[in-house]
């Protein structure tokens, strides 16, 4: 596997929110200001990361040789869960600035349907180790691309004169879109 | 509480995706055609009801501490169920919905019904509460099924209606987007008037 | 019956019987829905096979066996016999250069060679444009596939017109035909290095 080819495809062809719809929550919740888009990016890519690579040991080496490969759903997300706590404890032990930036998006990540579908995406396509972290990073930095752009765009339109019925969610999910229209232009780059 | 506007609450006045906006993964992922709207919103309908009366019986057994884990154990279990039925036995539905069916257990609805309503109420009012939420959820993502279907492949219910191809960019993600967005805004003014 | 604490021995034991409940549940539901999932597959693939090969009376699944494609992977060949003659065999075969990546084929060849016909298993191509390679046309409206009906690749070079082959590409996605070419063609090298023709 080209290792180029994967990442530019889980980055702009493939993107995670625009082409794949996972993390369409906070893709719309946390898209209003770019400082927090930038903060929920950098969370999601540590967790999504970390979680690809003990999701994928977890499947690996106790759900598949043990035969019970259907636990899987319930292994995994429990697995997230445990994660974020654990994550969020360390990090406000050793590191007391990235806790504060990245604090507040952690909770929010467990019930981020991107890390659990990537998880179990990296099985599905069957991917190695290395293949799935990579993928990990790759498709978490393609989620903070289209989140950091969305509330680019979403900054400037609070200065729009949007119509009151189209306010909020609805020209959100208009503006996403047409941000994902534009991003069909880089399919077959792959 | 009336078990009437119990249920039907879940339709339009608080419609978990069209006023809530929870959901919107499976939501915009599924709804390429009618069908296949309708059978996520089934699916998920089952995983509610279930999730929501074991909750609600279980509710004075689960200390308050870990009632979060106890809960999505609880949901994860209902949704492998789902998960492996319907491989069984509508393996095409299964196929086309694919990693969404895993998915409903981080979908916002299912958790959000477990922990604001069925651990709080009676069991028959949480049955109540998770048909409505669910068959409310079911009739959004079957409109906007229609929509989509209708639009961009010319066809509704699998049965086409005009020759050739409709506009081909509905039935791709970015008319996802906007066709949710407008259904969203329409049902804002709804509630509004 | 009131609300029990928060204590630990309750929180460990609540839990460990929350998961005990949802492991007997999800052995037992597995343990029901096991033969039907195994059946839906195996149907499926048999299901594609009659569609590429001639009428057959074994069991094309029983018989399966691999052969290197040459580049370093290997594919599963279904041989389909009516009685002890054998009638044709089908080809698992794939690409990675659709639109959207990987695409995966069956294709039947009678034993000389000869492409019977084809099917598409899996594919994620845009719709209405790479999705046209699926459909079976009928003799007044062929679709795309057809043309690669009785034509042997020896004498049918598996290339789309814009590369110099005989083959009419599906209008706006060339890059799909040409993948389609390219699996068709890996089946057919598989086939005949494997000495089957």
């Amino acid at each position: 596997m080209d290792f180029i080819l994967l990442i530019i495809s889980a980055i702009l062809v493939n993107n995670i929110v625009l082409a794949q719809f996972l993390g369409v929550c906070p893709f719309l919740g946390v898209s209003n200001k770019v400082s927090t888009a930038i903060g929920m990016s950098g969370a999601v890519t540590f967790v999504m990361v970390l979680a690809t690579m003990v999701t994928y040991l977890i499947y690996t080496y106790i759900l598949i040789p043990l035969g019970i490969g259907f636990m899987q759903t319930i292994a995994y997300i429990l697995v997230i869960a445990s994660l974020v706590q654990m994550v969020e404890i360390i990090l406000k032990k050793i590191s007391q600035p990235l806790y504060q930036a990245l604090g507040i998006f952690l909770p929010l990540i467990t019930t981020n349907c991107a890390v659990l579908g990537v998880a179990i995406l990296v099985i599905k396509k069957d991917y190695n180790l290395v293949e799935g972290i990579v993928y990990g990073a790759a498709t978490a930095i393609g989620f903070g691309l289209a989140l950091v752009i969305l509330a680019g765009i979403r900054e400037q339109l609070e200065l729009a004169d949007v119509p009151s019925g189209m306010k909020g969610a609805p020209i959100a999910l208009v503006t996403a879109g047409i941000l994902a229209l534009a991003f069909m232009g880089f399919a077959g780059l792959v | 509480m009336n078990q009437v506007q119990n249920f039907s609450k879940g339709f339009i006045k608080e419609n978990p995706i069209l006023v809530m906006v929870l959901g919107a993964c499976p939501a915009l992922a599924t709804t390429s055609s009618m069908i296949n709207g309708l059978g996520m919103g089934l699916a998920t309908t089952f995983v509610l009801l279930g999730s929501n009366t074991v909750v609600s019986l279980m509710k004075n057994l689960i200390p308050d501490k870990v009632r979060i884990p106890a809960f999505i154990v609880v949901i994860a279990t209902f949704v492998t169920i789902v998960d492996l039925v319907m491989n069984a036995y509508v393996p095409s539905l299964y196929e086309s919905l694919g990693i969404f069916i895993p998915l409903i257990v981080v979908n916002c609805i299912v958790l959000g019904r477990a922990e604001a309503f069925a651990s709080k109420n009676t069991v028959w009012s949480s049955v109540v509460d998770g048909a409505g939420m669910g068959l409310g959820f079911t009739a959004a993502l079957g409109v906007l099924g229609a929509i989509r279907e209708i639009l961009g492949s010319g066809a509704i219910g699998g049965f086409k209606f005009i020759s050739g191809d409709g506009i081909l960019v509905f039935i791709l993600a970015p008319g996802a987007f906007i066709a949710l967005g407008y259904m969203i805004a329409i049902v804002k003014k709804i509630n509004k008037a | 019956m009131a609300k029990i604490q928060s204590s630990l021995k309750n929180m460990v034991l609540s839990l460990t019987l929350i998961s005990v409940g949802a492991s007997a549940a999800l052995g037992f539901v597995y343990e029901m829905t096991k033969g039907p999932i195994e059946l839906t597959a195996l149907n499926k693939k048999l299901d594609a096979i009659k569609q590429v090969v001639p009428e057959f009376t074994n069991n094309p699944n029983d018989d399966m066996f691999m052969l290197p494609t040459g580049e370093g992977d290997s594919l599963e060949v279904y041989p389909a016999r009516s009685g002890e003659e054998v009638v044709g065999y089908a080809v698992r075969s794939y690409t990675n250069n659709g639109f959207s990546g990987y695409i995966s084929f069956m294709v039947g060849f009678l034993p000389d060679g000869t492409i019977y016909n084809i099917s598409v298993l899996e594919h994620k191509e845009t719709p209405g444009l790479g999705t046209k390679m699926v459909p079976e046309g009928t003799p007044e409206k062929p679709e795309f596939k057809d043309q690669f009906k009785g034509k042997h690749p020896a004498d049918f070079p598996l290339k789309v017109r814009k590369d110099g082959g005989p083959v009419d590409a599906i209008t706006a996605a060339t890059i799909s035909s040409r993948a389609f070419c390219e699996g068709v063609q890996r089946a057919y090298n598989t086939f005949e290095k494997g000495g089957m023709k």
